[in-house]
């Protein structure tokens, strides 16, 4: 089986009495180019910012290279308001139960023998739960919660960009990139404001410098981020992410106001760079053309719930996608 | 390489800049040792203490300008610098005299006193030995400010913008109150001065029967100032300097891009408290004496302005406004405190042409912004008449009474032409003096625009003639 970047599992974010995301699980691949879709307020973009660190999850996990970096239950009046499922399901609480109904089922079951044998059986799936939970998560039966800063998401090797972009934009171009160097970088304040890190200043230049020059974004850096057209604005933007140094780069909504000639080229561009830095890929996109033709499989969400998952013939064939989504847009 | 030559370039501001700084200390020192200093005492004043404001305004700029944090504690982070200067430097033989109060001083420890005796008492060992002490002293006194800033700094930054603002203006106050608490007295002198500590004029190089040699005064201030300027410079054009910025422009962003919000807010306001307590010391030393109810919101407010006006963003703005500021507040604009008469009618008459002048002018102005905004109805324009008429009937009313007294002029007088200046630069000049540029940009811009208006100037007279010659002379004019 193929190495798992990301995996999210039962992720579940509510804020007052609006469920934004429900209990929604996913897995990207080492390489792979995912796209997440679904109509307006689905809830794409929440997701994104849980696994940026911008919104803490109300419940769920989140694993990057194997590793769990987010980790939380309903606590405290949201313990109370809680609309999701599986509250229990990260707290120690956690007994493998999944389904209460199914347990009523099985009680109102009239023949007590095949109450007793069902009750057995429900059991040891339970238990069978129970066991894979404890596999898969160092802290199961743990009321851990383990809420990470969005830099410290960053660190691990996962950059973003925004669907509405979100530049330094009286900066000039090249301080957008070379900002992101900031991170990796050795120094400390004494080192740095005495100038006793020029070499790695160099080094950090020269890289943005590479990188700009890499991205056609050279003739521009002297200009002022917020003056660019557009479309550069969204270029500096995946730029300004691939300086992080990520492993996997989520992209939110890369071709919005973009015509199909752009877009086209822009699918291209992240299939150039995805191959040249051995990224993976997660890409919130509209433009189904885009999303067909680059992307090696699709989330389809609605209402924070995943509808349909598979690859661009299985989802475009889906009733459901069909219904909740295509039908609506196209 | 493009990336080596935009170090080259930044290598070369930074010589440029050096090299002014320089020549501006030699300037101070030439100033001071030809000046009678009885004489020009307002001179020295307002070089000093423009100084001082410089730098700690500067170090506002840092949090409130380069970092976005709208931090008004500045004043309390003075008096601390302030306080653990006095504190530490206090000779002992004076502290009987000092804390006379509360029966001596609970801290009878004096650096300058310290290393005086260790190089040997007197002479020139003694001198350089106060001379280190007080500058350990000042770095205490920085010290301080950030460590209080730092153990603050925790609860206080996690609030945004307005609430920020008003935990700042808070902790201030209650440094100032705590200072001021008796039973502190043994230590801070309660609501007394705490003076007889060495000041800037033990910088002056004496003779053996105690005759001034070299006055250096005047220039170590600057000195010390410029040192401290210098190196918020260095940190902001640093990589923490971008960090800082990003955190300004897009706090989401900057987080997403790797930067630890917590960290690197904490660390300006660590930073920009040392220098404010750095600026507190050397205001005390300014003074030769330190008060807790000298730093009250009325200093905060005083600095702010002068970075308002300078240009949030800009360190020379906030430096050159700080000297503006001051001179304008000890000296150019003192004369608007006292009442004055006019010496003969003449000058009377011109006083009223110039009054009726800018009234007009001021007219012009704001009809001139207000079209520009759009406005073309009468009922759109004529609020933009009102302040030129009322100046003008002013200035009718007094012509026909016939006094020889120049107007307005009275105590206090001071303060509304400088609160108008203020509102007059808050409405139309939003950005400041500087903007958030540096000297030279806005003097590159402030060529550009000349060029342009000689150009206009120059083209209907020039008619088609030579077009390439005219603009060949103005390049040449404006070197
Ligand atoms: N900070 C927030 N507070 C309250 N509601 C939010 C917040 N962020 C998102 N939502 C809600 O979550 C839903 C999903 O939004 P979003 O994730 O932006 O959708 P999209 O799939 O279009 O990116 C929307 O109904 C939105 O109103
Ligand atoms: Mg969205």
């Amino acid at each position: 089986m193929s190495e798992n970047v990301l995996r999210i599992e039962n992720l579940t974010m509510q804020f007052g009495g609006v469920v934004s995301v429900n209990g929604l699980s996913m897995e990207v691949n080492k390489g792979e180019f995912v796209a997440l879709i679904g109509p307006n307020g689905a809830g794409k973009t929440t997701a994104f910012n849980c696994v940026t660190g911008v919104y803490q999850p109300t419940n769920g996990r989140i694993e990057f290279m194997g590793e769990t970096i987010v980790r939380n239950h309903p606590q405290g009046r949201m313990a109370r308001q809680y609309m999701g499922e599986r509250a229990t399901l990260y707290t120690s609480a956690y007994r493998g139960e999944d389904d209460p109904e199914a347990l009523e089922a099985i009680e109102r079951e009239g023949d007590g023998e095949r109450r007793a044998q069902l009750r057995a059986q429900f059991d040891a799936e339970a238990r069978e739960r129970l066991e894979s939970a404890k596999r898969r998560d160092p802290d199961a039966l743990t009321n851990r919660v383990i809420a990470p800063t969005p830099d410290r998401i960053t660190q691990l090797g996962i950059a973003r960009t925004f669907q509405n972009i979100r530049l330094f934009s009286s900066l000039s171009v090249f301080d957008n990139v070379l900002i992101a160097k900031h991170m990796r970088a050795r120094q400390n304040v004494f080192s740095a404001t005495l100038r006793l890190n020029r070499r790695e200043e160099r080094r950090m230049r020269e890289e943005t410098m590479a990188l700009l020059e890499e991205q056609d974004l050279a003739r521009f850096k002297d200009e002022v981020a917020g003056s660019l057209p557009y479309g550069l604005q969204r270029r500096l933007e995946i730029a300004r992410a691939l300086a992080t140094e990520p492993r996997l780069l989520l992209l939110d909504e890369p071709a919005a106001g973009m015509n199909p000639q752009e877009t086209q080229e822009l699918g291209e561009f992240i299939v150039k760079i995805k191959e040249k830095y051995e990224l993976t890929v997660f890409m919130i996109e509209h433009h189904m053309d885009l999303v067909m033709q680059f992307c090696d499989r699709i989330y389809v969400i609605d209402f924070g719930k995943l509808i349909c998952e598979g690859s661009p013939e299985a989802v475009r064939a889906d009733r459901r996608v069909i219904d909740a989504y295509l039908g609506v847009v196209e | 390489m493009p990336a080596a030559t935009l170090e080259k370039k930044s290598k070369r501001g930074a010589f440029l800049s050096l090299a002014g700084v320089a020549a501006v200390l030699a300037l101070v020192i030439v100033l001071e040792n030809t000046l009678d200093p009885n004489r020009n005492i307002i001179v020295f004043t307002t070089l000093k203490k423009g100084a001082v404001y410089a730098l700690v305004a500067v170090s506002m700029n840092l949090l409130n300008g380069f970092t976005g944090l709208f931090s008004l504690g500045h004043a309390g982070f003075m008096l601390l610098g302030g306080y653990a200067y006095a504190i530490f430097t206090i000779p002992s033989a004076q502290r009987e005299s000092v804390y006379y109060m509360y029966d001596g001083s609970a801290i009878n420890f004096s650096f300058p006193e310290f290393f005086s005796n260790l190089f040997g008492g007197s002479g020139a060992g003694g001198a350089a030995g106060m001379v280190l002490g007080m500058l350990i002293a000042i770095v205490i006194a920085g010290l301080v400010a950030a460590l209080v800033a730092w153990l603050i700094g925790l609860p206080v930054l996690k609030l945004k913008s307005d609430y920020l603002a008003i935990a700042t203006l808070g902790f201030a106050e209650i440094i100032r109150a705590i200072f001021q608490w008796e039973p502190g007295g043994r230590i801070t002198n309660g609501a007394n001065a705490l003076k007889s500590f060495p000041t800037f004029n033990n910088f002056n190089i004496t003779d053996a029967e105690g005759e001034i040699v070299l006055r250096l005064s005047t220039s170590v201030c600057f000195a010390i100032s410029a040192l401290c300027i210098f190196l918020i410079v260095l940190l902001i054009n640093s990589s923490y300097g971008r960090a800082f910025k990003a955190i300004r422009e897009d706090e989401v962003a900057a987080e997403a891009m790797g930067i630890n919000l917590a960290k690197h807010k904490r660390l300006s306001f660590i930073i920009s408290s040392f220098f404010a307590g750095v600026g507190g010391a050397l205001f005390a030393m300014y003074v030769n004496q330190v008060q807790a109810k000298t730093f009250n919101s009325a200093m905060t407010y005083e600095l702010l302005l002068i970075v308002v006006l300078g240009g949030m963003g800009s360190i020379s703005g906030s430096a050159i406004a700080a000297f503006l500021y001051v001179a304008c507040g000890e000296w150019w604009l003192r004369f608007l405190d006292s009442e004055a008469a006019f010496k003969s009618a003449s000058d009377r008459w011109a006083f009223i042409i110039v009054l009726a002048a800018a009234a007009a002018a001021l007219t012009a102005l704001l009809l001139w912004r207000r079209k520009r905004q759009g406005a073309r109805k009468f009922s759109e324009l004529w609020t933009a008449c009102l302040l030129g008429a009322v100046v003008l009937g002013y200035d009718i009313y007094y012509a026909a009474s016939g006094s020889m007294e120049v107007p307005f002029l009275r105590t206090g007088f001071r303060m509304v032409v400088f609160s108008v200046i203020i509102m007059v630069v808050v409405l139309f000049f939003r950005r400041g003096l500087m903007g958030d540029k540096e000297l030279p940009a806005r003097l590159r811009e402030l060529a550009a625009f000349i060029r342009r208006l000689a150009a206009k100037i120059r083209r209907p007279s020039a008619g088609g003639g030579k077009p390439g010659a005219a603009a060949g002379k103005e390049a040449g004019g404006d070197e």
